[in-house]
């Protein structure tokens, strides 16, 4: 009798505590899909608005804040870095995958220096790329130079990304390649390098839309002139540093609404896509 | 001969990474490291006052500052990215999986200069109704801070949430615990290296993140005394200043690069430390 009046209330503690857990739990998934529903939506509500032609104008002028000539050169920047950064984390990865044998230093090493390579701030890629790009080779505040800064930065996912998609292509294809006589390096791009597409595509927009948000990297490197340069020497800002130069003049925040609106979209756009190639190679698998 | 070209021509690619890191290291110790020499060590590391315009050299109230916003973005971040774990892999069924799983992404894929936006513009003001002040503070920027860590966070302590073998989760259901109590009593618990391996990572996007935290810090140059006062970090120091800095000036602030890029190797060590024990488990 006793015992049992005891036990009793220590059965309904328990129930509670099981009760209060799965509320924390869904709680917490609450708030962090909150905190980006709420920042997506304030973002859009408050600078669709301000989406006048005048923040399209070809030219900048700092009445009209145009952000035409921030969109070309994010573009310039995207185009250069992945034309750098591309084939070396392809290449790297394919070495890594099918050329180096297992337990190879080399591949040790190079495993280690990726991921200290990702775990860098901006900020010292920034002065990196300052002091290596623009003040030892003479490259001055350029798109270039930002671009070889950013291509060092994305080189990492690339790298990554393309190495899981290279090992998840069966093994019997390289055997069936070789079996019919294929050398290495056939086998390489007639066979496992089309059937890894999807996925090292997916890495590519990952890393597109790392390009696009970069600003820490880009102030130093880059340099932060409101127009479009002549030549990938010239000096140009990204849609990015154009939205941080303008917390930094502290101009109107109706353009910086505006602007916000515009990264962001180009953002979700990314993302989108990025879930599109992600979903094709699981319906692919 | 092509084979062999070709095999060199991928080789030179692996490669690419290790020149990288070395160059890195070679630019960024090569010029700091003759400039904390130039201002004296202790001077530098320990002294507390940053005035350029006199030669004063200190970081600690930055280096301060870079610890108190990480450790606040920590208090904020580390919960709720845990229990958004546990919900994800555990208590999430596939409908509200598929909504979940993309908004962790999003909230990865946003650049830090949104944040930054978003921050200036809903969380200071926000803070500054609450606590009076111009809401540009520490606590701010550690709720800020906290949000933009949880993607880290979240992803990697699910993955080792699941990897945790499901006969522990069913040998304590099975001795009578609640599904509840089975989470997080066992398998919580038995991923605890992989979601410790998680925050340190946090700990070091934390550290190295720029943009987002000048908007809402503040970025006074004293050690601040409460979690209401504005601070400014080692990053901000560098974005705020190096615009116009020249001679010893820019040297200094080159300096506090080096500093940084130091803490995140030792952060990067302790993750792959503790990323290899959790994989021998």
């Amino acid at each position: 009798m006793d015992a049992s009046m005891n036990n009793k209330p220590k059965v309904k503690i328990r129930i509670n505590s099981s009760l209060i857990l799965r509320w924390l739990v869904k709680l917490a998934a609450f708030i962090t899909v909150g905190v980006l529903a709420s920042l997506i939506i304030y973002i859009l509500i408050m600078g669709i608005p301000n989406l006048t032609p005048d923040l399209f104008a070809w030219k900048y002028t700092s009445d009209n804040g145009s952000v035409t000539p921030a969109i070309i050169n994010t573009l310039i920047m995207v185009v250069l870095t992945l034309i750098m950064a591309v084939p070396i984390g392809i290449g790297s990865a394919i070495y890594m995958v099918e050329y180096a044998k297992k337990g190879n230093k080399l591949v040790k090493v190079v495993r280690i220096t990726t991921e200290t390579l990702s775990g860098i701030p901006s900020i010292v890629y920034g002065l990196f790329g300052y002091l290596c790009f623009c003040v030892a080779l003479n490259l001055n505040y350029s798109l270039l130079a930002g671009a070889l800064t950013l291509a060092i930065m994305v080189l990492p996912s690339i790298m990554r990304t393309t190495e899981e998609a290279l090992i998840s292509v069966p093994d019997s294809f390289r055997e069936g390649s070789f079996g019919l006589g294929a050398g290495k390096l056939r086998t390489v791009f007639k066979v496992v390098l089309p059937s890894a597409i999807p996925g090292i595509l997916a890495g590519v927009i990952l890393a597109i839309g790392r390009i696009v948000g970069e600003t820490a990297a880009l102030i130093f490197t880059a340099g932060t002139v409101a127009k479009v340069p002549e030549s990938v020497f010239g000096s140009g800002r990204t849609i990015a540093v154009h939205m941080y130069q303008l917390f930094n003049e502290g101009l109107s925040m109706e353009k910086g609404y505006g602007t916000g609106v515009v990264l962001l979209v180009l953002v979700l756009l990314i993302n989108g896509l990025s879930n599109l190639v992600g979903k094709k190679l699981s319906k692919d698998k | 001969m092509k084979e062999k070209l070709m095999n060199i021509v991928f080789l030179a690619a692996a490669c690419v990474s290790i020149v990288m890191v070395v160059l890195i290291c070679v630019f960024l110790l090569g010029s700091g490291i003759p400039t904390i020499k130039e201002i004296g060590v202790f001077d530098f590391l320990f002294g507390k006052v940053w005035r350029p315009g006199n030669d004063l050299y200190g970081i600690l109230p930055f280096i301060v500052g870079s610890i108190y916003v990480t450790a606040g973005a920590i208090i904020v971040g580390v919960p709720i990215g845990i229990l958004t774990a546990v919900y994800m892999a555990k208590f999430c069924k596939g409908k509200m999986y598929k909504i979940v799983k993309p908004a962790i992404n999003l909230l990865a894929g946003i650049p830090s200069i949104v944040y930054g936006f978003f921050g200036l513009w809903v969380i200071v003001p926000i803070m500054s109704e609450l606590f009076g002040g111009s809401g540009k503070s520490i606590l701010t920027a550690s709720v800020l801070l906290g949000i933009m860590i949880l993607p880290t966070i979240i992803n990697i302590s699910e993955t080792s949430i699941r990897a945790v073998p499901e006969s522990y989760y069913e040998g304590s259901l099975a001795l009578g615990a609640t599904h509840e109590r089975s989470v997080f009593k066992v398998v919580l618990p038995a991923a605890k290296s992989g979601i410790l391996a998680g925050i340190i990572l946090g700990i070091g996007r934390a550290i190295g993140e720029t943009m987002a935290l000048i908007m809402v810090a503040g970025n006074q140059k004293i050690i601040p005394d409460s979690i209401f006062d504005g601070v400014r970090t080692l990053t901000g120091n560098i974005v705020m200043e190096m615009g116009y800095a020249t001679d010893l000036h820019r040297e200094a602030l080159i300096a506090t690069a080096v500093v940084l890029f130091v803490f995140i190797l030792i952060i990067n060590l302790l993750f792959s430390v503790i990323k290899a024990r959790s994989q021998k488990e």
